[in-house]
């Protein structure tokens, strides 16, 4: 018989966290790619306050996206690396136990990356991009790139060219995603009234659902021959 | 009664990779308690075979079954009989050896003070209860390939799968491995072990199975002779 779902999965997370407390390579990394990231951005993007507040949507999404690569490469690579990932398929659990745990450590560190940027890039573009809504798009954006990422950082970990292959093969299934929470973002800096743009968090929300369906039933033929 | 039934039984089974047959037609029955050298060259299907006894590769053809359940379909039951070591130490660099064996616990749903009992038990067994609270990335490799023996052992498996787990080590760390592995023979476990050592082979295991081109070229009991045999099948000379 199978070890409980629930057991298996905080066993996993619990078990990221850890490492990552100890080495500190996961969210370190990720978030010193996205401070550059936008210091960068900040310096080449000289715009007035108003094409700054058009570009800023695109800036944050960019830069949490390619940090979560980064992360996402770390987090399964270390699952391959010493043939952990055999070993956690030799024991009785569900494969989507596995995947839920992967996913939500995941989830956790990217959430961390993305709730630091905001008060970073609230001070060095002078713009105030912290508010309720922005923190459900970031919720909703980061949820459905994760699970994503999750999916398809299992397969391309499997292969030599793991970190170029990543970006090539998730961003195209991403894109969505992105499109949703770039134009949200948008529509929020902008104080665009929710009626407006609302349709845009439904479309997110769907997607998060679609995607997080088709990925846990996916899961199981991808991680296994 | 003693249960006198093959703990392993594979029947005509063939697996290949794309369109490269790596396993043809393999047939096999393994007593328990039994200590089998697996044998042939690189790329012979040694790995291949483990793998797909272990449940983490699924076979082409023909049927696998442990402890009399069908792989892949009843692999649920199949997998608290199985532990496996690998050439790759199937750890966590950043924890420390406890960590892993109660991370891995946890995955066996071991409950939690038995658990901690037998990582208490196991560290002892495999020489490593001094290092327990040390972060596996500072063990040496033997260390490791103990501490990988230890996980293999936590959830008590009938079977055990050694893929070549001398790759690495010195000669010192090798014996600690082969006084692990004689003594979990002698505890009852059933022992798949796959070398290029053929001399090593034939000192602890008490069954040779040499597989060539995906077959299984000679059956029989371990014998001195190893490996002049060893070199009239396969045709090359094995590893010194």
């Amino acid at each position: 018989m199978n070890t409980p779902f629930t057991r298996v999965m905080f066993s996993i997370i619990r078990k990221d966290l850890l490492a990552e407390l100890r080495s500190r390579e996961l969210v370190g990394t990720m978030l010193m790619f996205a401070l550059l990231s936008v210091l960068i951005f900040s310096f080449a993007l000289e715009l007035d306050r108003v094409a700054r507040q058009e570009a800023i949507s695109g800036v944050l999404w960019v830069t949490i996206i390619f940090g979560s690569i980064l992360g996402l490469n770390r987090s399964m690579g270390m699952e391959r690396d010493n043939g952990n990932m055999d070993a956690m398929l030799l024991a009785p659990i569900s494969r989507p136990a596995i995947f839920a745990g992967k996913f939500l450590g995941n989830l956790l560190f990217t959430l961390v990356v993305g709730l630091l940027l905001l008060p970073l890039t609230t001070i060095l573009y002078n713009i105030s991009v912290i508010s309720g809504w922005m923190l459900v798009i970031l919720g909703l954006g980061i949820f459905g790139f994760c699970v994503t990422g999750t999916l398809i950082a299992t397969m391309t970990v499997q292969t030599r060219a793991r970190e170029a292959l990543l970006p090539i093969a998730l961003l195209p299934v991403a894109l969505p995603l992105l499109l949703a929470a770039v134009k949200a973002t948008t529509a929020i800096l902008n104080n665009v009234p929710f009626a407006d743009w609302g349709t845009w968090a439904q479309i997110l929300l769907v997607i998060d659902v679609v995607y997080l369906v088709v990925c846990v039933l996916a899961f199981e033929y991808v991680i296994e021959d | 009664m003693s249960d006198t039934r093959p703990i392993i039984e594979i029947d005509r089974l063939v697996k290949t990779f794309g369109f490269l047959p790596v396993l043809r037609q393999v047939s096999l029955s393994i007593p328990r308690g039994q200590f089998v050298a697996l044998l042939g060259a690189n790329g012979s299907g040694k790995s291949t075979l483990l793998r797909l006894i272990a449940g983490l590769i699924k076979p082409g053809e023909g049927e696998i079954r442990v402890g009399g359940w069908l792989i892949p379909a009843e692999a649920a039951a199949v997998r608290p009989q199985i532990g496996m070591v690998s050439h790759k130490a199937l750890l966590y660099d950043n924890l420390t050896a406890r960590e892993n064996l109660r991370f891995y616990a946890r995955l066996y749903n071991l409950p939690a003070d038995q658990a901690e009992a037998r990582i208490q038990e196991l560290l002892q067994q495999v020489g490593l209860w001094k290092r327990g609270e040390s972060l596996v990335r500072t063990f040496s490799r033997g260390m490791q390939q103990r501490l990988s023996i230890a996980r293999a052992l936590l959830h008590n498996p009938h079977v055990l799968l050694f893929d070549e787990p001398h790759t690495g080590l010195d000669q010192e760390a090798g014996a600690a491995l082969d006084a692990l592995l004689q003594s979990a023979h002698a505890a009852g476990h059933t022992i798949i072990m796959t070398t290029h050592e053929l001399d090593r082979a034939a000192r602890l295991a008490e069954r040779a199975i040499i597989i060539h081109r995906g077959k299984v070229a000679y059956d029989a009991a371990t014998t001195p002779a190893l490996p002049v045999l060893y070199r009239e099948i396969t045709g090359t000379a094995p590893t010194p």
